[in-house]
């Protein structure tokens, strides 16, 4: 079976959904949101806690009624959602390939948005050491068994890494009657802002960093991780269950069958400053870009690539432009940036390795300063740097963006 | 626990249902045998034949003349005589032997020589540019190969199941939770006590994998082999890996190990392993960093499009060596005991073979109480390759659970009411792929602990939640 519409957008999460409502705002007559699960609204569906909605509805709702929001206001503004669609690939000038209860079917769009989030890196991608038990997980998953199961899915875990999600599993754990062992962190230092990390204190669960993991115990189930402290000294902490937090990695898994560029860095898509990628009738928004951030982010960065959309479609030849700008290259101690191209004024997002503590530099090709910003980030912080419009000769080559750091 | 003491007395009691217990089971079954089965763990494949390269092998690199060579080889067959009917994946790679310096180049014209003598008469020796030809992804200081056209990829937990779902389909039990803590002669018959009660049996074949030569004790009195386990670890690429290597790429052996071996798995992924580890302990199969990391550098080292390729799953496996390198499989009919030990790493190819040839030994002193069974049934089992339609491309389901490697909810409620059904949330995995993909079960774990919840003898819950 075949379809068509003006825009698919892949993934009904926060980005994703907030696309579609502005293509409809600006007159795009038909579009389509492919959503995998039975429901749409992407990860707050089971992020039970606030805040969130602030930016976009000027309130502060719970994940999941944020999620029912953002999915009653598309289907009101004349949304089509398909829940149960999985894109396996897009493949060249716009044909995506579905998976649906009703067996294959492709739908040809005039322009495909890839919006399919990220997700937290396994036991498995971090290379955690021990044995293999039930019951060592995501924060995802923690949630998943919380909110939309209403179970538990142990009742004393110990939770790696020391992000916002690990407070938010924290959160979660301690609103639903599970009392965590402790919160592990491998790195030196918490990586989100220290004073986030009273919380832990004020829950009276002890923060370990520096630990590095030894072993993961239990032979059915998990029993306990052994763990060797900063001190030296090694501990097997008595637990039930392991939630692996963060470290978010794209789900990139279409936008890699469907042979778009990925950043090194990043892991996500290549995209220039209005979000096209390689593939000219392909564009991306959300955390698919930019492991990670708020949802309030990614619903924003949906609206910003819908009205491109919105306006190369409007236009008479309405042929897909290319992508154009120069290149933006990250140096020593940055993980990413996003876009990867630019060409007029635009604000980079940026990741850096660890905390930064120094001077961000936007260079051109002949080594001129652009931009000069001092930087003082806590590890995971989201650094946004504006750049001006810039003049043909600094675009006339690669961007080099420098960390020039103080320690 | 509720004792078994009614059951009636089986003509054989198999001791482990991993693949080679699952074998023997069927082979026994088919010829009219009354089998039990009992398995300490609460699923089958639970301990050495959970964890495998799932290769297909011809024997090529066989000793010559060795009864492990002979039951790969007859299992080979069989198992090619018997996939249609049950709908066993074959994933036709062939393998290559592949040479990466000047020694290892020299030694392929032995290796040539014995794959002839083994009567794997399709091997040929292949050229620098006809190894790159075919596989084009392969580091340039690639020196030639041996092609094996015949070693192919198999899903390694399908074939076992099937195993054991026709012996059951002919009247096999299989008890769970089921160690054996002892045994003794009644007369002519063992009286078996295991965790799950009293069970009879005329003769017992000891399939024990890691724990064969604690189990013959138990009814010889002294061992006649030591089992020393061995590590193996793997590391199981995205599927994109898959695109940059079709063919099997074997190294060439030394004498302890075959070494690291470089493969497509059925479904689609990539996967490079084993470590040859040896250790003491038998239920410690952990997987450790340095040996990971050691595995992902080889991979790179021979395929270097492989440098920063996601990792899906890393896992390992321990095989049961004992002190000598052949099969210990051997027989004392008075006493009413067959062993099948000591099958450390070409168990899954020729676990059909060891039990054909156990069976001859049990037919020449004992009689099944029934004949052979003319026209079995034959179990179908669900495709889970990636190379072969899937059941999510079938119209009529009811949406995907696991979208990493497209489980479908109808997939797993058929795996959940089967015939054998998992026992816990690993055999749930290996019989529907769920929650086995990259992102390992960050979106589907809750919802499959949920549709499986009663219905495991291990819940993925734990006991009392509310």
């Amino acid at each position: 079976m075949s379809d068509t519409c003006d825009v698919a957008i892949v993934g009904g999460g926060p980005a994703g959904l907030s696309a579609a409502v502005e293509l409809r705002r600006q007159g795009v007559a038909r579009v389509v949101v492919l959503e995998r699960f039975g429901r749409a609204g992407g990860i707050p569906r089971h992020c039970g806690h606030p805040p969130f909605g602030m930016r976009e509805f000027r309130r502060v709702l719970s994940g999941p009624a944020y999620a029912r929001r953002l999915v009653a206001t598309a289907e009101d503004a004349g949304v089509e959602i398909r829940t149960d669609h999985t894109v396996t690939a897009v493949r060249p000038g716009g044909v995506l390939e579905l998976a649906t209860t009703q067996g294959a079917m492709t739908l040809t769009a005039r322009r495909v948005l890839i919006a399919t989030g990220n997700r937290e890196r396994t036991r498995a991608q971090r290379l955690a050491p021990g044995l293999r038990p039930v019951g060592v997980m995501n924060t995802a998953a923690l949630q998943a068994f919380v909110y939309e199961e209403r179970r538990k899915p142990f009742s004393r875990p110990v939770i790696v890494g020391s992000e916002m999600v690990a407070l938010s599993a924290l959160l979660t754990c301690v609103r639903h009657g599970m009392r965590p062992a402790a919160l592990v962190e491998t790195r030196e230092r918490v990586q989100t802002r220290r004073l986030f990390m009273a919380l832990a204190a004020l829950l009276r669960v002890p923060v370990l960093t520096g630990a590095e993991l030894l072993s993961i115990e239990g032979r059915t189930r998990v029993e306990g991780l052994r763990l060797r402290r900063n001190d030296g000294t090694e501990v097997t902490l008595a637990c039930d269950g392991i939630v692996f937090s963060g470290r978010f990695t794209p789900e990139a898994t279409v936008a890699r069958a469907s042979g778009l560029a990925l950043d090194a860095g990043s892991l996500g898509p290549e995209i220039d400053a209005e979000g096209r990628s390689s593939d000219p009738h392909v564009f991306v928004a959300g955390n698919v870009l930019h492991p990670v951030e708020t949802a309030g982010v990614c619903w924003a960065e949906g609206r910003r690539v819908a009205c491109v959309i919105a306006r190369e479609l409007a236009a008479e030849t309405a042929a897909p432009a290319s992508r154009a700008g120069a290149a933006v290259r990250p140096g020593e101690g940055l993980r990413y940036v996003v876009p990867q191209r630019i060409s007029g004024a635009t604000e980079l997002n940026i990741r850096a390795e660890g905390a930064a503590r120094g001077r961000l530099v936007l260079r051109d090709a002949t080594g001129r300063e652009l931009v000069v910003k001092t930087l003082h980030a806590y590890p995971e912080q989201p650094i946004r740097l504006r750049v001006p419009a810039l003049d043909a000769a600094a675009l006339s080559g690669d961007l080099h963006l420098g960390l020039e750091r103080d320690d | 626990m509720h004792l078994v003491h009614t059951s009636p007395e089986a003509d054989v009691a198999i001791i482990g249902a991993g693949v080679v217990g699952c074998a023997m089971a069927r082979r026994f079954a088919l010829e009219g045998a009354t089998v039990v089965v009992l398995e300490a763990a609460t699923d089958i494949l639970s301990g050495a034949s959970k964890a495998n390269s799932a290769i297909l092998h011809t024997g090529f690199d066989a000793p010559t003349g060795s009864l492990e060579l002979a039951c790969m080889q007859a299992a080979y067959a069989e198992y090619m005589d018997i996939r249609a009917a049950m709908n066993l994946p074959v994933l036709e790679t062939g393998a290559m032997v592949a040479a990466w310096s000047d020694e290892e180049e020299a030694r392929l014209p032995t290796l040539l020589a014995q794959a002839q003598e083994n009567g794997v008469t399709d091997t040929r020796l292949l050229s620098r540019a006809e190894v790159l030809a075919r596989e084009p992804a392969l580091a340039g200081h690639v020196r030639g190969a041996l092609l094996v056209p015949r070693e192919h990829v198999i899903d390694p937990w399908s074939a076992p199941l099937a195993y054991a779902t026709q012996a059951q389909m002919l009247g096999a039990r299989f008890l769970f939770n089921a160690a054996l803590r002892g045994a003794r002669r009644d007369g002519a018959t063992w009286v078996l006590d295991t965790a799950a009660g009293e069970v009879r049996a005329t003769t017992v074949v000891n399939c024990a994998g890691l724990y064969g030569d604690h189990v013959e004790t138990m009814f010889t009195g002294k061992p006649s082999f030591e089992i020393r386990p061995r590590k193996g670890q793997f590391v199981v690429y995205d599927k994109a890996a898959s695109e940059h290597l079709r063919t099997i790429l074997l190294p060439v052996p030394n004498d302890r190990t075959k070494g690291v071996v470089l493969t497509r798995t059925i479904f689609g992924n990539l996967l490079v392993g084993p470590t040859a580890e040896e250790q003491e302990a038998r239920d410690r199969p952990d997987v450790t960093r340095p040996e990971l990391d050691m595995l992902m550098d080889k991979a790179v080292e021979l395929v270097p499009a492989l440098r920063d390729m996601p990792v899906t799953a890393v896992y390992a496996g321990l095989r049961p060596a004992t002190e000598r390198k052949e099969y210990r499989v051997h027989a004392d009919a008075d006493l009413g005991y067959y062993c099948a030990g000591g099958i450390r790493s070409t168990g899954l190819t020729a676990a059909l073979g060891i039990a054909s040839h156990v069976f001859a030994l049990w037919s020449g002193a004992h009689q099944a109480v029934r004949g052979a069974v003319n026209d079995p049934p034959q179990p179908v089992m669900p495709n889970l390759a990636e190379h072969l339609p899937r059941d999510y491309q079938i119209p009529g389901h009811d949406g995907i659970v696991c979208h990493c490697e497209m489980v479908t909810a109808r997939e797993i409620r058929a795996a959940l009411e089967g015939p054998l059904p998992p026992g816990d949330f690993g055999g749930l995995r290996r019989r529907t792929r769920c929650a086995m993909g990259r992102c390992q079960g960050f979106n589907c774990l809750a919802r499959v602990a949920t549709l499986s919840e009663g219905k495991l003898r291990a819940d993925i819950l734990p006991e009392g939640d509310a």
